[in-house]
């Protein structure tokens, strides 16, 4: 059962052969077992989720399912959840129960999805290891000395550990598509625009996007359905007709053109990625897509400006964590800026706070212009690179990350190694692209591999398609680690 | 030596709409503290703004009404800064490229015209506010006003006394009160001004170093802490010092302004475009529609009053000081067309007389314009006289007999007596009586004529139509 797919899970509720009570009691108690090992969870609420099991198994009873109402969805702790400690990783928020639901928790309450706990993650989703998490870091269960990769560590883990049929995430500059890969599961990240950003709490608006960590791009499609759709409270959200992410999943491959950045096959990637994406593209070869060398001769540069423009943007979206009205607050303090001072500096962990420097920094008087400015027109760039790619080619493949999962305070005090993690992901994030990364194999010391997928704007149905088509003809989505 | 004073004015004009600016929340104005703030104007984790239409259509009637260019797309962008009233530690404002741009306000100084130019015009949100009485050394936050909409209003530095300034600051809180965007209600901060004032040497091109004066709620407090201001700059720079750019606080109890924060302790806002809204477009087509929502601004009326009117440009000014004030004018013309300085010279006399004195505007009015028309009508009918007019309109003040004028006129006998064969046969009864006027009249005394006039008067208690006694009488006496 902790291997089925959505579909089979949703069939089996379907035909009451399992409740969504008795389903979400054993992922619950599998996660009982499992997470001290992990630490995937930050907050594990049974009674909330079995309430919300017993009001699905309702739903299906009346003969209201859908196809994700009754299952268990891990939830990544940037999305508010009513009622539910919802931390974002830090200890700025480690005493705030949210009093309202993000539109994503929203749209997963109304299909009647289970709710079995708030994920682990990289503290305000700034990090690439889950190392940064006031909560302690992940680990990786293919390997416990390994890091499961960042944000959406804590997603990416209970997905890969089947403590949970799929999970949410959000990526700003890889924070699905790096940990899916570090942990040998399925994650997109869609469009700039597609899934509400409200009440998914900020690190930079103008790249975080939600998506969906699942098992296989099958999964993911459904989720999909789920989180995509037009917002009011999102000025950002698309207006755009309602799509079923499945709807050509079984589409053939032959004549896809797959366009290879020569840049991203370049020195960086190290041999046993390297070998574990050849043989993903020779599968592809195999059901008849083409390989096209293209160019994105600006991507080098994705890594300098995402950390200008995150930043920036962070240290400003961080600027209402203050101790004023909610979170955490210096105990004590000798005045109105001592309180701000003592609070910030004691409330935030060191990367957010270095993140928070630099954005600072580059948005001030005498320096916007050589970094904030000139960081939005190499932006602009970056997307020109990709328009251009994509009038060569159908979609664009790499390595997801350069090595596969390094061990626990391997890069901890190296930032920009550790920045350098998401390399291949923070291009797409920049022009606002959809990418995708699914499990391709193992490498060193059997860590998993994963093969990053861009596709043009909207074509989300049609990455599904080319990931599920090679999901189709192999089974590394389907290796669970021995836990 | 000879200062000219530089004037530059910065309006905040509170926008009239229901709800916030970038939430859904009232702004209905003294709510219970907090009770009319939404998570997104508490700023909680994870709240996103979404623009308020109405907001965008004010500040394009304002654009329109001013002549100034509405640009497209225009950016909204965080001013970064502190502050416990300001929840997201950001004020959404605009930064380089305002709503509306340019345009110019003309306004009228005794009786001179000046035009004054506007730089720019901006969308923002207001902050909350921190309560300091009633919690014992500690702070009370309100975030009732936090997401308030305003509209920023940027003059240049074109006025050249606290005069011009104060003026300058009626004129423009006449006109967004006229276009129906602010209701100017300066007790309760819907329209609050800053001035930027600095001095230089008679017939110099360069400008001196300026002060921004906040504080400033009200027109009288206005020309005090400019005249304050300029005062103490001019000393300043006649004891050979120098004026430092900062900040200044008017303390209305002490008639004064003190230092609020220099140039070198300004922050640094770190502006840059809210990554959470997008450019704002607006449309040829929504302009048009704006124009077309838009009244017949106070300068064209004027203009129309003295043509089509003849009344003077000062009048005309008057009359158009406020919108309600102009379209009460106009029902009552509406009604009595051919006495358009008649009308104009009650409601500027009689009805603005006593709605000052009994501080209520012209909207809450007890007489409306068509009941002021009939009395009107009445004195040029010659049913009553002016003077008797004054008492009549005194019984419709006090709402007598539901203001009906010629039953009020009925009901007091007030009715003006022109039979002239009534009058002939009393002024023969008069005349009898007071020979001795009679007699020192035609001796050349034009005192006893006038006695004769006022016996008259008297005998009918004031009804009679005095332009009727005089000519009879004369011809009676010659």
């Amino acid at each position: 059962m902790f291997n089925a797919s959505l579909k089979q899970l949703s069939q089996q509720l379907a035909e009451k052969k399992i409740s969504s009570v008795e389903l979400t009691k054993e992922f619950l108690q599998r996660t009982r077992t499992l997470n001290p090992n992990y630490n995937a969870y930050i907050t594990i609420d049974e009674a909330m989720s079995l309430a919300q099991a017993e009001t699905a198994d309702q739903m299906i009873a009346a003969g209201h399912a859908s196809p994700l109402t009754g299952i268990p969805v891990a939830q990544k702790d940037i999305f508010c959840t009513k009622g539910w400690l919802t931390t974002c990783g830090s200890k700025m928020l480690s005493n705030f129960t949210s009093p309202y639901n993000a539109s994503v928790i929203e749209r997963f309450n109304r299909i009647g999805a289970v709710n079995v706990g708030k994920t682990n993650m990289d503290e305000f989703a700034m990090g690439s290891s889950n190392e940064t998490s006031f909560y302690g870091p992940v680990r990786n269960p293919w390997d416990v000395a390994a890091v499961p990769g960042g944000s959406s560590g804590g997603s990416a883990c209970v997905v890969a550990a089947r403590m949970a049929p799929a999970a949410t995430g959000t990526d700003t500059g890889g924070s699905i598509r790096q940990p899916a890969a570090l942990c040998g599961i399925s994650g997109i990240k869609p469009t700039y625009g597609l899934v509400s950003r409200y009440g998914m709490i900020a690190f930079a608006s103008s790249l975080d996007q939600g998506g969906p960590m699942a098992k296989s791009t099958e999964d993911l499609a459904l989720m999909l359905n789920v989180m995509v759709g037009f917002d009011e409270r999102d000025s950002t959200s698309l207006q755009r007709e309602t799509e079923d992410y499945s709807r050509d999943l079984d589409n053939p491959l032959t004549g896809l053109r797959i366009g290879l950045p020569k840049e991203y096959f370049a020195k960086g990637m190290s041999n046993d990625v390297a070998a574990a994406v050849e043989r993903a593209l020779d599968e592809y070869r195999k059901l008849g897509a083409e390989m096209v060398e293209v160019s994105l001769p600006n991507a080098p540069l994705s890594i300098p400006v995402y950390y200008v423009l995150a930043p920036a943007e962070a240290s400003s979206n961080l600027s209402r964590f203050d101790g004023v009205r909610y979170g955490y607050r210096a105990k004590s303090y000798s005045d109105l800026s001592d309180m701000y001072r003592k609070s910030r500096a004691k409330g935030f962990g060191a990367e957010v706070k270095r993140r928070i420097l630099i954005g600072t920094y580059v948005l001030s008087h005498g320096y916007y212009d050589a970094y904030y400015i000139q960081a939005q027109k190499i932006r602009r760039l970056i997307a020109q690179d990709f328009a251009d790619a994509f009038k060569q080619c159908d979609i664009i493949m790499g390595p997801t990350t350069p090595t596969v999962a390094f061990n626990l305070g391997e890069k901890n005090n190296d930032p920009i190694q550790m920045y350098l993690s998401d390399i291949y992901t923070s291009a797409a994030s920049l022009a606002g692209l959809p990418g995708m990364s699914i499990p391709v194999g193992f490498g060193n010391n059997n860590r998993p591999v994963g093969l990053h997928i861009i596709g043009n704007y909207f074509s989300e149905a049609q990455m599904l398609n080319v990931g599920h088509r090679y999901q189709l003809e192999t089974d590394w989505h389907l290796r669970m680690p021995g836990v | 030596m000879q200062w000219e004073i530089v004037i530059g004015l910065e309006v905040h004009a509170q926008l009239s709409t229901q709800s916030k600016i970038f939430s859904g929340a009232s702004i209905a104005y003294g709510a219970m503290p907090n009770t009319q703030a939404c998570e997104v104007d508490l700023a909680l984790p994870g709240v996103l703004p979404v623009l308020n239409k109405g907001v965008v259509e004010r500040a394009i009637k304002f654009g329109l009404a001013v002549g100034a260019k509405i640009n497209s797309p225009s950016i909204f962008a965080r001013k970064n800064y502190f502050y416990p009233d300001l929840p997201k530690g950001y004020q959404i404002s605009q930064y380089e490229l305002p709503v509306v741009e340019g345009g110019c306000l003309r306004i009228q100084v005794d009786e001179v015209e000046k035009t004054v130019r506007l730089t720019r015009a901006h969308l923002e949100e207001d902050a909350g506010k921190s309560l300091h009485k009633d919690f014992h050394g500690m702070t009370g936050i309100d975030l009732n006003r936090a997401g308030t909409p305003l509209l920023e209003i940027v003059s240049e530095p074109d006025m050249r006394s606290s005069a011009e300034a104060v003026v300058y600051a009626k004129t423009l809180h006449s006109l967004v009160r006229w276009i129906g965007i602010c209701d100017g209600n300066m007790q309760e901060g819907s329209f609050r001004c800053d001035a930027n004032v600095s001095v230089r040497p008679k017939g110099s091109d360069k400008f001196g170093t300026r002060c921004e004066i906040k504080n400033l709620n009200s027109f009288r407090f206005m020309e005090k802490a400019i005249e304050f201001e300029v005062r103490r700059q001019i000393e300043i720079l006649e004891d050979g010092g120098i004026v430092h750019q900062e900040t200044r606080l008017y303390d209305p109890d002490r008639n004064e302004t003190r230092s609020m924060r220099s140039k070198e302790e300004a922050h640094d806002y770190r502006y840059f475009p809210d990554p959470d809204l997008m450019p704002l477009e607006i449309s040829e087509e929504w302009i048009n529609q704006v124009e077309l929502m838009l009244p017949e601004l106070p300068e064209a009326r004027r203009r129309r009053y003295v043509t089509a009117f003849d009344l003077s440009d000062y009048d005309a000014m008057v009359l158009t000081a406020t919108r309600e004030m102009a379209d009460f004018f106009e029902s009552a013309v509406k009604q009595l067309p051919s006495q358009a300085k008649l009308c104009a010279n009650w409601i500027m006399g009689e009805v603005s007389g006593r709605l000052n004195k009994e501080g209520i505007e012209i909207s809450d009015c007890p007489i409306n314009p068509v009941q002021l028309a009939t009395l009107l009508q009445r004195i040029s009918d010659d049913t009553i006289s002016g003077k008797m007019a004054k008492n009549v309109f005194d019984s419709m003040w006090r709402g007598e007999q539901d203001g009906n004028v010629d039953a009020i006129i009925e009901n007091k006998g007030l009715k003006q007596i022109s039979d002239s064969g009534e009058i002939e046969k009393l002024i023969d009864e008069i005349l009898v009586a007071n020979s001795q006027q009679v007699a020192d009249y035609r001796s050349g005394k034009q005192k006893a004529f006038n006695s004769l006039v006022g016996q008259v008067m008297k005998a009918t208690r004031g009804k009679a139509n005095p332009a009727q006694v005089n000519t009879i009488l004369k011809q009676k006496l010659s």
